[in-house]
């Protein structure tokens, strides 16, 4: 084969395909710590491990939350944190059938001589890191490379350099037993229109899928996790069944039928947009060979986190609300979703321009 | 879009998902002045224009008639390329665009462009591959900016003592290479179809059942063909009529993933008993193409599934025809 067919074939193609699942979806709980310690400065919350913690607890432990999902990405902090009762997340995620994946890059960084274009960091031991991960209980890898539209970008050495990027990773996740998320997200930042952002996704799709197979990645054991395609920040808003129709047709003319999944990132996209897009690629009528579903973060707890705001009295409300967009985007991956759970905080926009993780 | 969507975008869109509709597929009889020579040759007929055609309506009305499409070949063969050990690119780019006008106007709807490909030590290498990858993309790109739907055919030789899994690795990595190309050069590819060899074991080794040809052919376009193609038709390379119908057959019973339809392109393996009963004599047409239409309906049967072998074999209908070192 040109793939590399190594030890944990079989393990990367079953557990590529059960992340896939229709009706199931991935939490992306994998915040740096700085990054979570935006999201709890905004409620209030001092970030200290502690309260990182309370809220991952508070996440995992949902009533019913956890059977809409079949991954959730984690911080390497997180991945060796146990809940209150000291029972190892890892083992509680396991227990409910949802794999723990683990976030394996190390930011991003500008490219010089470009507009601001950058590649990610993670390299160095990344093989070696992938063995203790996977011993640790993970079964699933992400590494999130950053494209921009402008003038001239995305350009082609932003796109060579992201690309082979990705394939590297992914290939070394194979190699040790980690099914990898590719993901390459091409920002919502500008005044582009929608089909500036197709043209930009194809163009970063082919280039991706070209590097996976020159780096002989698996298809089978791997799942994409692509912004879907939209006008840009500055621009307009267009119907989800625009969306629906741009995203689908640019991963039909890129994304190989041997990816078994789809898992879509949330962008700056409220809970409420992010669900009625997924579920409007669902509903159209046309051939799709791999599954369309979610790997949400600001899209699956911001909610979640506002009716938390810190306080031990609310874990349950917080987690009434966090299982009520869990089944949402359950739906939406059926196409069977009807609204209605909106509420003012599930239809907050969650952009950030120039969002750094 | 990344694709560049010229005035014929429709037209190319709805003459592709036609020429893949499931229980067709197509004739190739484009065989250069030079080529239908050594086939006329071999039951002794001269190569002359009567002989190369048979009735006074043209052809194109015929077809059109009968609902064919009618396609044009348009490549002008193969050179060698300096520094390989025989490797090619393919000629006929210049005046292309308006070569292709003039088979439009003459009611021509798609095009083909063969690409050849062979495995070896260290064939093929990443040049042969570049630079056909590159010339079936500026032809795709050009046909459809004249109406044309183009058959991008990266044809992989099947001579050689290589495994079914060497051919399976060489096909996924000339697949990969063809569709980055088609992207770069915005070909819109849901106005496209691939014609592809099989996957298959080298023609010095072991032959394989069809069931195991279907699993890595049909892997292997689903690890690089993009579901926006809407029709595979394969070339039949040196496989006798019957083989390529019998593997065509097990690919279309797979059970598994496949978002375009699988048909066939055959040149050889629809014509090969039908011109052994032919003989060049007037007096045998009507046996000849009763061979004919056995070979059409069991490959009609093989893109739905179907076939169960049944065909009436003509004489040569098992015969392989493979030739080494084709040359068209």
């Amino acid at each position: 084969m040109s793939a590399f067919v190594g030890k944990y074939a079989e393990e990367l193609m079953k557990n590529a395909k059960y992340i896939a699942t229709p009706g199931k979806g991935i939490l992306a709980a994998d915040e740096s710590t700085g990054t979570i310690g935006k999201r709890l400065s905004s409620i209030n919350v001092e970030n200290i491990e502690s309260n990182r913690q309370a809220l991952r607890e508070l996440l995992f432990t949902s009533p019913n939350a956890l059977s809409y999902l079949s991954g959730v990405i984690l911080f390497e902090e997180t991945l060796y944190q146990k809940t209150s009762d000291g029972k190892p997340f890892v083992e509680v995620l396991q227990e409910n059938n949802v794999i723990p994946g683990i976030k394996v890059d190390k930011g991003t960084v500008e490219i010089a001589g470009t507009n601001g274009e950058t590649t990610t960091q993670g390299f160095d031991s990344l093989g070696a890191r992938c063995q203790q991960y996977y011993k640790a209980g993970a079964r699933f890898a992400k590494w999130r490379s950053v494209l921009k539209i402008g003038p001239n970008e995305p350009s082609e050495l932003s796109i060579q350099q992201n690309a082979q990027g990705l394939a590297r990773y992914a290939i070394i996740c194979q190699e040790n037993g980690l099914v990898p998320i590719v993901e390459p997200e091409i920002l919502t930042d500008g005044p582009h229109d929608i089909q500036k952002c197709a043209a930009a996704t194809e163009t970063v799709l082919a280039a991706v899928y070209k590097a996976l197979n020159d780096h002989h990645v698996l298809l089978e054991g791997t799942l994409l996790k692509p912004n879907m395609v939209t006008p840009g920040s500055d621009s307009p808003k267009v119907a989800a069944e625009v969306i629906a129709e741009y995203t689908v047709t640019a991963l039909r003319r890129t994304v190989p039928p041997a990816v078994p999944g789809i898992v879509f990132l949330s962008g700056g996209q409220s809970e409420e947009e992010a669900t009625v897009n997924l579920d409007a690629m669902n509903k159209l009528d046309v051939l799709k060979p791999w599954t369309l579903s979610f790997s949400f973060g600001r899209a699956l707890q911001q909610s979640t986190l506002k009716t938390w705001a810190g306080k031990k009295e609310n874990v349950e409300k917080a987690q009434e609300a966090f299982l009520s967009r869990c089944k949402a985007n359950s739906d939406a991956t059926l196409g069977k979703y009807t609204g209605g759970t909106a509420g003012g905080l599930a239809s907050e926009s969650l952009f950030v321009k120039g969002y750094k993780y | 879009m990344s694709c560049f969507i010229s005035k014929y975008a429709d037209e190319l869109v709805k003459n592709a998902a036609y020429i893949g509709t499931p229980g067709k597929g197509i004739l190739a009889a484009d065989e250069s002045t030079g080529t239908i020579g050594k086939r006329l040759s071999s039951i002794n007929v001269e190569n002359v224009e009567e002989n190369r055609r048979a009735l006074r309506k043209p052809f194109v009305e015929l077809m059109k008639e009968s609902g064919v499409l009618p396609g044009i070949k348009v490549d002008k063969g193969t050179v060698e390329l300096n520094g390989t050990n025989g490797e090619t690119f393919t000629q006929g780019l210049d005046g292309l665009a308006q070569r292709c006008q003039k088979y439009y106007e003459a009611g021509a709807r798609f095009a083909k462009w063969r690409s050849v490909l062979k495995i070896g030590a260290i064939e093929p290498t990443e040049l042969a591959i570049q630079e056909n990858a590159n010339g079936l993309a500026m032809y795709a790109a050009i046909c459809q900016q004249c109406g044309l739907v183009p058959i991008v055919e990266p044809e992989i030789l099947v001579d050689g003592s290589h495994d079914i899994k060497k051919c399976a690795e060489v096909t996924e990595r000339v697949l990969a290479a063809c569709y980055k190309a088609l992207n770069d050069h915005h070909v819109m590819l849901e106005g496209t179809l691939l014609k592809p060899n099989m996957v298959t074991p080298g023609s010095d080794s072991p032959k394989v059942a069809p069931e195991v040809i279907a699993e890595y052919t049909v892997r292997a376009l689903q690890r690089t063909v993009p579901p926006a193609v809407p029709a595979v038709v394969f070339l039949s390379g040196g496989q006798s009529e019957e083989e390529a119908t019998v593997n065509l057959n097990a690919m279309n019973k797979l059970q598994t993933k496949k978002p375009w339809s699988l048909s066939f392109s055959f040149g050889r393996a629809l014509q090969q008993s039908t011109l052994k009963a032919w003989g060049g004599k007037a007096e045998n047409v009507k046996k000849a193409q009763e061979a004919f239409l056995v070979r059409c309906k069991a490959n009609s049967e093989a893109t739905l599934g179907t076939y169960k072998g049944d065909a009436k074999l003509g004489e040569g209908a098992a015969e392989s025809l493979h030739v080494k070192d084709y040359k068209y």
